[in-house]
């Protein structure tokens, strides 16, 4: 468990130094730091400002004021407060769900890159073709079927369905870094493999372990938000994909008073793909150097 | 087998030609492709047969609630999926393979026993039309796109489509057409509402008259824009990537050399290299457009394949679901199956080595 130890110290540095290379891209920091604090506000948020409980006749359908910044949505409730609450779900779904289906690839992948031989060829074969399956249609149909009741069994059956294709890159990954000459030269002194995974290899890997991760992580939202509307998951707790579709099971699409109700989820929505996004894109300039200088 | 190891040369001859026969690319690529089609009917029948909870199991239930005694509701429910309980699992296995092959899918749940095929031949041909006009409108406004943002690296006009690019890559469809809706029909008012539900007015009489196809482009055109938008952004970033990469190549410096005009590289030389990887991006393309459909249709109310499934789903019609779900697994598939075809055809290389790693 040394290695391991000193894996996580190296990741720590590692990190330390990322992020001072970050401050330096402006869209890259713009994106951490909104992705940071989406994450703060979705946990901490609901503490402060809990959800509202009852419907307010009111104030239905408002549109931006003082009192409620993003207006109210059918039912009287201000929307500001329902973003804030509904973001945990969203987070949680698209951490587990990218961390998860990146952790089976890692294994995956530079298993069969490092056996190689016919397993190897057996294992891309499969992954090919399970990449023709149009794989929105069959989590919808597998969502239905198994009636999901929480987050987390939605999230693992996302990465189920979805790690092939990041093994396919995890293993190209390690097949071109196992022929270079520090790996070669690590494996002739003998250090062990765990060693030269942990030390030589993952390090080496990090950036496109993050930005495909990261990747995942959008997608999983795209999906989870797709299969809200369709009705399929639960609608009981509220998540900015139980707002939208809410919103639009109300006509709210067809009445322009109520645009403010549908347009603050979907701008939450929107600004959380889009800070993951421009995060994981300015990483590749942070871990590969040669990007770095032209910027 | 040992006649064969032990062989003589015309039972050589035999097996290198059999050696040949499977070393074909065309023909492993069919195989593959039917593979594929096997592995996702074999998981669709366990699923809905074999889990707990089942569809069957669920169609059982519902049929009794309604009043129906257990047996007849049994009868009912395997009758409405085209099966037969009192078998062992490995025969209906055997059936219900027997049953895809010829194209029958049961009946309708909620339509009064509508057969499924019949329904599916009505709106596969609005996704056909939708997607595949979608698919080229993208090919052929990305491709242009993404060179002139190699040729033009590091100017204004490529941080700006970089960034579009970017932002739309980004951005989920469901969401580019919630607000596609929400602005163009609602806040600009730019489009009538009732031109962006449905595929073509009421009353209107199907037919190659020019009344017919203005109305179905007129019922069409948000949705088609929301496909173009949400995928095009991907197209336009590695038409770039590839475009770089293609101008930095020898062959390329040497064209320079010689004098040759920027047009006739830019068509001789780069825009075919770089357009080459891209036909096997047209098949991922493809199930990306057709997943989204399911709920792009939806929320316009197209009355195609991805509408029918998201209605199967959302009214618990198993047998459709299961129907559908195939059909556009299958057209999936094979349009993947053609674009590597294509991609042989215009690529030598792929032929000859095969494996595409």
């Amino acid at each position: 468990m040394h290695i391991f130890h000193e894996f996580l110290a190296g990741l720590w540095q590692e990190s330390v130094k990322t992020f001072k290379i970050l401050s330096r891209n402006k869209m890259g920091l713009f994106g951490f730091i909104m992705t940071i604090l989406i994450i703060l506000m979705s946990f901490l948020g609901p503490l402060l400002w809990p959800p509202e409980k009852s419907a307010n006749v009111a104030e239905i359908n408002k549109g931006s004021s003082a009192q409620h910044w993003l207006g109210t949505d059918f039912q009287g409730q201000d929307n500001l407060r329902k973003v804030i609450n509904g973001g945990k779900d969203i987070v949680v779904i698209a951490l587990v769900t990218g961390v998860l289906s990146m952790l089976i690839a890692v294994v995956v992948g530079s298993f069969s890159a490092f056996v190689g031989g016919r397993l190897d060829s057996l294992l891309m074969d499969f992954v090919n073709i399970w990449l023709t399956i149009p794989k929105f249609p069959l989590l919808a149909v597998l969502a239905t079927v198994l009636a999901l009741k929480d987050v987390i069994t939605l999230s693992v059956l996302m990465a189920i369905l979805d790690w092939p294709a990041l093994a396919r890159q995890v293993r190209s990954q390690v097949l071109s870094l196992k022929n270079r000459e520090y790996i070669e030269a690590a494996s002739m002194l003998d250090l062990g493999t765990p060693r030269i995974i942990f030390r030589e290899l993952l390090p080496n890997m990090m950036s496109f372990i993050a930005i495909s991760t990261i990747f995942e992580m959008t997608h999983a939202i795209y999906q989870q938000t797709g299969l809200v509307f369709l009705g399929i998951v639960p609608y009981s707790s509220s998540n900015w994909g139980v707002m939208i579709s809410a919103a639009e099971r109300r006509g709210v699409l067809f009445n322009p008073q109520a645009a403010w109700g549908i347009l603050a989820p979907i701008a939450a929505i929107i600004i959380f793909q889009l800070a993951l996004i421009s995060f994981a894109r300015s990483l590749d300039e942070v871990f590969n150097p040669r990007l770095r200088t032209s910027v | 087998m040992t006649t064969i190891a032990t062989s003589t040369t015309p039972q050589r001859t035999l097996l290198n030609s059999m050696r040949t026969i499977a070393s074909n690319y065309l023909l492993r690529r069919f195989v593959k492709a039917l593979f594929s089609i096997w592995l996702v009917t074999t998981i669709t029948f366990f699923v809905i047969r074999a889990m707990p909870g089942n569809a069957v199991d669920v169609l059982m239930e519902e049929l009794t609630v309604q009043g129906v005694s257990p047996d007849d509701a049994r009868n009912q429910a395997a009758a409405l999926m085209g099966i037969d309980l009192d078998q062992p699992l490995s025969e209906q296995y055997l059936e219900y393979l027997n049953n895809v092959v010829h194209g029958e899918f049961g009946h309708s749940y909620r339509s009064a026993g509508l057969p499924v095929t019949k329904m599916i031949t009505k709106v596969l041909p609005w996704t056909l039309f939708s997607v595949g006009l979608a698919l080229l409108i993208t090919f052929v406004l990305g491709i242009p796109l993404g060179a002139i943002m190699a040729y033009k690296r590091d100017t204004w006009i490529d941080h700006l489509l970089s960034n579009l690019a970017a932002t739309l890559d980004a951005v989920s469809p469901y969401i580019i057409g919630l607000l596609a809706i929400l602005f163009f029909g609602i806040i600009w008012k730019l489009v009538p509402i009732m031109e962006m539900r449905g595929s073509m007015s009421s009353g209107m009489k199907p037919g190659f008259t020019l009344a017919f196809l203005a109305d179905i482009f007129k019922h069409a055109r948000v949705l088609l824009l929301v496909y173009v938008l949400s995928s095009i952004g991907s197209w336009m970033l590695q038409m770039k990537s590839n475009t770089v990469a293609t101008l930095g190549e020898d062959y390329v410096t040497v064209a320079r050399a010689r004098g040759l005009t920027n047009r006739r590289i830019l068509t001789a030389y780069v825009g075919r290299n770089a357009t080459l990887p891209l036909f096997t991006r047209l098949a991922i393309s493809v199930g990306f457009i057709v997943g989204g459909s399911v709920l792009l249709e939806t929320l316009f109310t197209y009355q195609g394949i991805g509408y029918l499934l998201a209605r199967s789903i959302s009214q618990r019609d198993y047998p459709v679901m299961q129907g559908v779900f195939l059909i556009i697994t299958i057209s999936v598939v094979f349009a993947n199956l053609l674009a590597d075809y294509v991609y042989g055809w215009l690529d030598p290389r792929v032929r000859i080595v095969g494996e595409d790693n």
